[in-house]
This record gives C-alpha cells, structure tokens and sequence, in this order.
C-alpha cells in the first residue's frame, strides 16, 4: 500500500492513466447504474404505495420514503455492490492477467513502479466518479419512482411530488456521498490486491477475480454499518 | 561486465542455487543453459534482482547491485533491457505503445526524437506496418521483436533474455538468435541469454555456462561445447538424435 501511494515517476503518463481509468471505471458504468438506478427507484415507489393499508397514513409518504431510501442506502451501498462486481472483477482480471504474463515483472524491470502505475490511477478514478455516479443514480432512481407512479396511478401525483419535497435533510446527501467514497477506495484496492499476488494461470486469475469482489462486497457492508453508525448516531 | 559471486539461493528447504560464480562479458554473449528444473531461470531473475539471494554478490559494472537499497537499484534496471519468454507486452497498448513506453517515463527526449528513436528501433528489428497492431494481431516471432525493439530502446548497457525462441520455428529463432547477437555487437552490450536451445548454442554461444543440480556444472564457449567429455552436458547438448548425427 505504501508503494501504491508513492509520488508517480512521470506526472504526465499518470494524468493519462488517470483520465483513461475515469472512462473504464466510471462512464462505462453509466449505463449499468442507470438501469438498475430507475428500476429500483420505480419498485421502492411500488412496493411503499402498496403496502400502505391504512388510510390515515398520508399518501406524500410514498414520496418520501422512496427519496430517502435512494438517498440513503440503494444509491450508495446498492450501486456499490453492484460496482464491486462490474469494476472489482475488471480490475483483478486485468492485474491478475498482467501478472501471470509477466507484463508486471516487464515494468518493475524498467524501473517503473508497478503498484502505484498501476493501482493508483484506479484508486483516484474511483474516487472520483463513484460519488457522481451516487448523485446520478440518486436522480435516476427518483425518476424511475415519478414513471412508476405515472403510469400506474397507484398514488397521486401531486402527493409523491409533495413528498419528495418534504422535509428533506440535506446531510443524508453528504452522508452517502461520504460513504461511497470510501466504497470506492475498497472497490479499487481490494480486488487489485488480491489479483497483484496471483501465481499461476487463468484459473488462479478467475480465483483472485472472486476473491476480490467477495471481500470488497463484505467490506462494503461492514463499514456501511460502521460509517451509518459514526454519521448518523 | 556483471559478475555473480558464489551466489546461493533456497526456496524453503529446497537449494535451487548452490554457490554459483559466473562472469558476463561485454560484448558478448553470454548463455545460461540447462534442463527444466536445475536452476537456470532462478540464476537469471536472481542476477536481475526478481529474487532476493540468500548468500554471495552481484556487481553490474562497478557497483555491487546487491548493496544497494531500492532507489539505486532502480537506476540500475533502467540500464536494463529485459525480454521475457513470452514478450510480456502490454496487451492494451499497441506496438508503437508498446516501444516508446520506457521513453516516456525515463527520457527527457522530445516528441520528435521519441518518435524517431522508436522508428529506429523497428527498423533494426525489420519490422514495418505494424505501429498501431495490438500484440495480438502479430505473429509469435513479431512479438519476440516487438519485445526486443522494447528493450533496447533506452539504449541499454545490459540485455536479457529469457528463452528467447521459446515457442518458435526453427527458421524464426535463427532469425532471432541473429538479431540478439548484432545488437549485442552494434549496442555494446553485456547479453545474458536463458536458453535450452541447442541451435542458439551453436549460432551465438560466445560464452556457456551449464547449470546441473544448481551449480555450475560447466564454462566454455561453442566450439568447446561441441567436444567436450563432460557427461551431464553431453547427455543434455546430445539428448536429440539430430545432435548426435551431427556430432558424429
């Protein structure tokens, strides 16, 4: 880790790393988060509306309980685990077959500093646009809440409305923004971790690949706890 | 020059090297060969620093490599050109990628002169149209090119290659052996080769040193090779009906 956070050799072949992992790791998970962003925002919205039986319970409360949900946990913690998969194994199946090819050992035999050439970018990309593919999918997920309850009338639209608005604490924002970046942190380093000691073939890289997304997925949800505790006790 | 003195090296209880000296000379090249197992690929990343030594010194040129601590060993591997059995290239990156790499993170060359320098290096290893192929588009014995173009981009002082014709066709490792053999003569380099290629032994064998059971079983040049009554290298240079015909 103390090699992985050396000062780069060369600024300028670091700044393009960084900007090509910003693409890999994050504009090409756009689309995954988008997906599973306006479905999860129209199923909250659904299941909430349905499940209110009693009639004193106020209709603007299916409006709420799907902005905090999002804001809270489905577009941190979800779209993490679900990054941890699409990003976890892409970063251990690329270093864990670097590795096996001996493409690391090429680097440390010029001289380059394989860990931070390597790992650092990825850490800095991940951290850098985990937190906005959040606010992305926080908006996506209300959207998808809005369609829901669009197309299905299974609450009145003017109540959903109303309930997003109402009372809204803006710190839950920053909370999940906080937590995410550390998810990000975990995404990136954990599976890099376990694909840079690889020794063997393929099926060695296929191991690590597992290894690296189930750890870092179990990493995720021990400090989700710890983090909700600190922020919101 | 590198010198290997009485170097040993253990993986747990197994002795892989045992008091090994060896000297590279410049110039020339220098061939490490052996059966699979006694040693030879361990000798060759312990002179390069890959494995730690338990006993003995290495020295590249004056400066003894295994004194020094991680910074100075850094600047000496920049002195280094390293071709790996199996080319080791960047899969994400194109051939031309591939090359001016090392240029990039240690020269203070232009972008015109980088350029330059990566033409010249392909044009020594005769290799052309083939800038923006993936490694994956070129044929086994291009990527064994590529790899050397690579290497001797920074204009190293020191070559190494690990079973450079690993893989392939007895016409392309001639090839191969030939180039490795001019460049060591044009860049005036100190070539150390890891091979089990008894055709690179007879082509570019300026020096030998047979590795038996993790020691230096033998030293001598191709010509030597071919005459010698040693019974461990004989069972090896001649373990091929070819080779005997030949000898005989």
């Amino acid at each position: 880790m103390k090699k992985v956070f050396k000062r780069p050799q060369k600024s300028s072949i670091f700044l393009n790393n960084v900007f090509f992992e910003i693409e890999k790791l994050g504009i090409n998970s756009i689309m995954i988060v988008l997906i599973i962003s306006v479905f999860m925002g129209a199923v909250i919205t659904l299941q909430t509306a349905y499940n209110i039986e009693l009639s004193f319970v106020p209709l603007y409360l299916v409006g709420l309980g799907t902005r905090d949900s999002m804001f809270l946990e489905f577009s941190s913690t979800i779209v993490a685990l679900i990054l941890a998969g699409k990003v976890g194994a892409n970063i251990a199946s690329e270093i864990g077959t670097m590795k096996i090819h001996e493409q690391i050992e090429a680097l440390n035999m010029m001289g380059v500093n394989s860990e931070s050439h390597l790992v650092l970018p990825k850490i800095i990309a991940a951290v850098l646009t985990f937190p906005l593919l959040t606010l992305f999918s926080m908006f996506i997920g209300i959207l998808g809440g809005y369609l829901a309850v669009y197309f299905t009338n299974a609450v009145p639209i003017d109540d959903f409305v109303y309930g997003l608005h109402y009372y809204f604490i803006p710190f839950y924002i920053t909370y999940s923004l906080i937590k995410v970046v550390i998810f990000a942190f975990i995404i990136a380093t954990i599976p890099a971790y376990h694909a840079y000691y690889v020794q063997g073939g393929a099926l060695e890289v296929g191991k690590a690949s597992t290894k690296g997304v189930v750890y870092s997925s179990i990493l995720i949800l021990f400090f989700n706890v710890v983090i909700t505790q600190i922020l919101l006790s | 020059m590198i010198v290997a003195k009485n170097i040993s090296k253990s993986f747990d209880d197994n002795h892989v090297l045992n008091d090994i000296s060896l000297t590279c000379k410049k110039g020339e090249t220098n061939l490490i060969i052996g059966e699979s197992g006694s040693g030879k690929t361990v000798l060759l990343k312990s002179i390069l620093g890959i494995h730690q030594i338990d006993k003995g010194q290495i020295i590249y040129g004056d400066d003894i490599f295994t004194d020094m601590n991680h910074k100075e060993k850094q600047k000496i591997r920049q002195e280094i050109g390293m071709v790996f059995q199996g080319g080791a290239l960047f899969d994400s990156s194109t051939v031309f990628e591939n090359i001016i790499f090392p240029l990039q993170m240690f020269s203070k060359m232009s972008k015109a002169e980088m350029h330059n320098r990566v033409r010249f290096c392909l044009e020594r290893v005769n290799l052309h149209n083939v800038d923006d192929l993936y490694p994956s588009e070129i044929s086994g014995g291009m990527q064994k090119r590529v790899a050397i173009a690579r290497a001797v981009v920074l204009n190293p002082k020191y070559l190494f290659f690990d079973e450079p014709n690993s893989g392939l066709d007895p016409k392309t490792a001639i090839v191969i052996d030939n180039l490795i053999k001019e460049l060591t003569i044009d860049f005036n380099t100190v070539t150390v080769i890891n091979t089990h290629d008894m055709n690179s032994v007879a082509e570019i064998g300026d020096n030998i040193a047979f590795i038996y059971n993790g020691q230096k079983w033998w030293y001598g040049n191709k010509e030597e090779i071919m005459h010698t009554d040693n019974k461990e290298l004989n069972d090896f240079v001649f373990a091929t009906k070819l080779m005997r015909d030949l000898k005989k």
